[in-house]
């Protein structure tokens, strides 16, 4: 696919990163990323795949390329958006701390970074209420503050943590 | 489990909707459909009463047990999770992972960008060199991916949730004249699968909400 991430393990290769998570979950079950609910796993799957298939790749680098340097920014900031507005009436009813009730899951892994790129193309978050606090509490967790983006062994040192 | 049938939100051309659809068919489940037309009067996936029901403002949309949910990959762990029979994720978790990375290679990486809203977006003179690069791009990725991977269909020899999205993909491909000759493994597996009568039911060209012209 020529992108990234891909994780090698067990002696394979996969590609994608919500199958790279569901295959850790399968075979590295605790602690769970997806609740034991199937109706609360469709929501996870559900926000999850809104931000995964809905919004990053209408945004990602090689459609931006091809959108031109003109248009980038008004077309990012319209994509992620569109998604958030969706996503905001979504976690009217799945959310409680998180995403989806009070656990941590796939969806919120999902929501943190998408969070980041509506930062880095300027869309306001007063619409979105929701998104932002659930936003907030999850930065405050260990595990999304040593994989942020300003903490990674290839981050440049003006976006340096 | 609620009484009433399952209700599913559809538009015949939607490849996404046709996955959910091929579903249905393979594990025998009955539903009532609504067609949404995304064409006719602006698009009906706008409208207040389908928004209330899908924020997305995107068809498929499935109502069962109580709840309704969008996204079709979603949707088809859950019915795979509630109606196990016959399978469409192999009992491997390696395998399970070559399942889910084919379909969203397609689900993330290739539908999106050359979907309905994307395609008004880059205008209309751009519109098929923008979608046939990107399937191109996509299949190119797949191609090789199946060499790995593929047995009789995508990944083994039993249909899964990989077929489910490659089968309406190809049809996109189709529908924007991509050259299919450098992908004949893609080719070999879309044209059996098409033999499939869960496939061909769920087809584009034999829904309640085909066009005359279209239909089959």
């Amino acid at each position: 696919m020529k992108q990234v991430p891909a994780l090698k393990i067990d002696g394979i290769t996969i590609g994608q990163s919500l199958a790279i998570i569901e295959y850790l979950e399968e075979t590295r079950p605790t602690p769970r990323l997806l609740p034991q609910d199937p109706k609360k796993r469709a929501h996870v799957r559900m926000i999850s795949d809104l931000i995964a298939s809905g919004i990053q790749p209408l945004q990602n680098l090689s459609v931006l390329k091809q959108v031109g340097q003109e248009k980038q920014l008004s077309w990012a900031q319209q994509v992620i958006s569109s998604g958030f507005n969706a996503l905001e009436r979504i976690l009217q009813s799945t959310a409680g701390k998180y995403c989806v009730g009070d656990e941590v899951s796939m969806a919120d892994l999902c929501l943190v970074p998408q969070v980041a790129n509506a930062d880095r193309y300027k869309v306001d978050l007063t619409p979105y209420p929701t998104i932002s606090r659930i936003n907030k509490s999850l930065l405050t967790l260990e595990a999304f503050q040593v994989s942020h983006p300003c903490r990674q062994p290839d981050t440049p040192p003006e976006l340096r943590a | 489990m609620q009484a009433g049938k399952p209700i599913l939100y559809s538009y015949f051309r939607s490849s996404c909707s046709w996955r959910v659809r091929i579903a249905l068919a393979l594990k025998s489940i009955d539903y009532e459909m609504v067609t949404v037309n995304l064409i006719k009067d602006g698009g009906q996936q706008f409208s207040e009463e389908f928004q209330a029901l899908n924020p997305m403002k995107q068809v498929p949309a499935l109502k069962i047990d109580g709840i309704t949910i969008g996204q079709s990959l979603a949707i088809i762990e859950y019915l795979e999770e509630t109606r196990p029979t016959p399978r469409l994720l192999p009992q491997d978790p390696k395998k399970r992972a070559h399942v889910r990375m084919i379909s969203d290679l397609i689900a993330s990486g290739i539908q999106p960008l050359q979907n309905l809203s994307v395609l008004k977006q880059v205008g209309q003179e751009k519109q098929l060199s923008w979608a046939q690069q990107v399937i191109s791009s996509g299949f190119n990725a797949l191609e090789r991916i199946l060499q790995s991977t593929a047995g009789k269909y995508c990944v083994g020899d039993e249909v899964s949730m990989a077929d489910l999205c490659l089968v309406p993909q190809v049809a996109n491909a189709d529908r924007y004249k991509v050259d299919l000759t450098p992908y004949p493994t893609i080719s070999r597996i879309n044209k059996s699968l098409l033999t499939l009568e869960a496939f061909q039911v769920s087809h584009p060209c034999r829904q309640p909400d085909t066009p005359p012209e279209l239909r089959a």
